[in-house]
């Protein structure tokens, strides 16, 4: 209860919310406040998440990529008009001594670039799903979306992955 | 009739290659290769470079990290690679030793940095006993607190790399090319790079490093041993490498801006 309580006023003084409601900001998992899983996105299992609206779906990598990776430094991103495949690596991230690729969830064409990132690698840490997105693309099959996780099944997903290691 | 190694049952498959000399540009653009298009473990052994050459990370920037007029004056090839991490100048004293893993094949290691550094270092301190104060600390294989292993990684959604630059021995004078680093870490303690490294040479002979390595890797691995024509295997069509040797004006506009 205490906890309910203090979990309740710090969110009102970061004006966050644990219930969902049409949003100006992404509302959290009811299950857990402060939670690293969004409501509203789908997820991959290489962890990078995507926020489809209308014609134009967001693509970034999740708080658990970036918890794990550590201090990004560097960010590689493609150039805007260029295409990406499901599954396939569309740029890479440097943290601690590692490239590591990340992966686009759909299909599609790259309409935009976030270019915050080349001067700023770090909002990829502290803004995973805001202003660490990565690129915009507008989808060639919105049906890949639909084999994505949701955010209960890929809270579960990383659960079960950390507990395997 | 061969009786089969009961230790080795079980065991994922890794496939050795033993180079000595090999120029470092080849090295990286076969791991490169390797790591992208091939579904195998491999195990790549490298006694030396040809000639020294700078070797920097994915977003190394020769005007922080380089005397880059020295560089220029006296030609030192500087190459950029496909992996993360720093900068090191190699040469035939510098001793490589290469993993390319599929995730699955390491079970208990996840596909992240700190995850596969911890792992080898469980797998070098195999090697080391008995030889010094070694340890992992702060990503370096260091004796006491004088690194003498640098790291660096890439990881793909199956796999991954891990590859070491060893000083068994070293020239003091091609260290004047790299400036200290911006980030460093923090065991470092802003000494400079002749305070901060050691020689493997004093502790062991080249031969039983590797040696103990390669025993190290049968322990965790089926290693057999392959042969790879290096030459032939760099050109392969449709795979582009990312690792580049940096061209002469590439340099040049690193130079610092006399007024």
């Amino acid at each position: 209860m205490a906890l309910r309580m203090w979990a309740s006023s710090t969110a009102n003084a970061l004006r966050l919310s644990c219930v969902s409601r049409p949003p100006l900001s992404p509302a959290f998992s009811l299950s857990r406040c402060f939670s690293s899983v969004l409501d509203g996105l789908k997820y991959a299992s290489s962890h990078e998440w995507v926020k489809h609206e209308g014609s134009v779906a967001t693509i970034g990598i999740t708080h658990h990529a970036q918890d794990h990776l550590g201090e990004v430094v560097f960010v590689e991103v493609p150039e805007s008009g260029g295409s990406v495949k499901k599954g396939g690596s569309f740029g890479a991230v440097e943290s601690v001594k590692a490239t590591s690729d990340v992966n686009s969830p759909i299909s599609g064409e790259i309409v935009e670039v976030n270019t915050k990132l080349s001067e700023s690698p770090g909002l990829i840490n502290s803004s995973p799903y805001e202003e660490g997105w990565m690129i915009k693309v507008k989808p060639s099959n919105p049906s890949e979306l639909e084999s994505l996780m949701g955010p209960k099944e890929y809270t579960k997903f990383c659960e079960e992955e950390d507990a395997a290691h | 009739m061969t009786v089969p190694q009961a230790s080795k049952v079980g065991l994922p498959l890794m496939n050795l290659v033993r180079f000595k000399g090999v120029p470092i540009l080849k090295q990286l653009h076969l791991e490169e290769r390797l790591l992208r298009t091939s579904s195998d473990n491999w195990c790549i052994v490298n006694d030396g470079t040809n000639a020294p050459t700078i070797v920097m990370g994915l977003s190394g920037k020769p005007s922080e990290l380089l005397e880059v007029g020295s560089v220029l004056q006296d030609k030192v090839p500087v190459i950029k690679r496909f992996t993360g991490g720093g900068t090191v100048i190699v040469d035939p004293g510098t001793i490589f030793v290469t993993l390319i893993c599929n995730r699955d094949s390491v079970p208990g290691v996840q596909p992240y940095p700190r995850s596969i550094m911890h792992w080898s270092g469980l797998l070098y301190n195999e090697v080391f006993e008995g030889f010094g104060d070694f340890r992992l600390h702060e990503n370096d294989y260091v004796f006491g607190n004088r690194k003498f292993g640098g790291n660096a990684q890439s990881i793909t959604r199956k796999r991954w790399i891990h590859h070491t630059s060893f000083l068994w021995d070293f020239e003091a004078r091609n260290m004047a090319y790299l400036k200290l680093p911006q980030k460093a870490p923090e065991y470092r303690l802003a000494r400079s790079h002749m305070e901060f490294v050691c020689r493997m040479k004093d502790y062991m002979t080249r031969s039983v490093f590797i040696d103990k390595t390669l025993k190290a890797m049968e322990n965790h691995f089926s290693v057999r041993p392959v042969e790879v024509d290096v030459d032939a295997s760099v050109h392969d069509a449709g795979f582009v490498h990312s690792t580049k040797v940096l061209m002469k004006h590439e340099l040049e506009e690193a130079l610092p801006i006399s007024i």
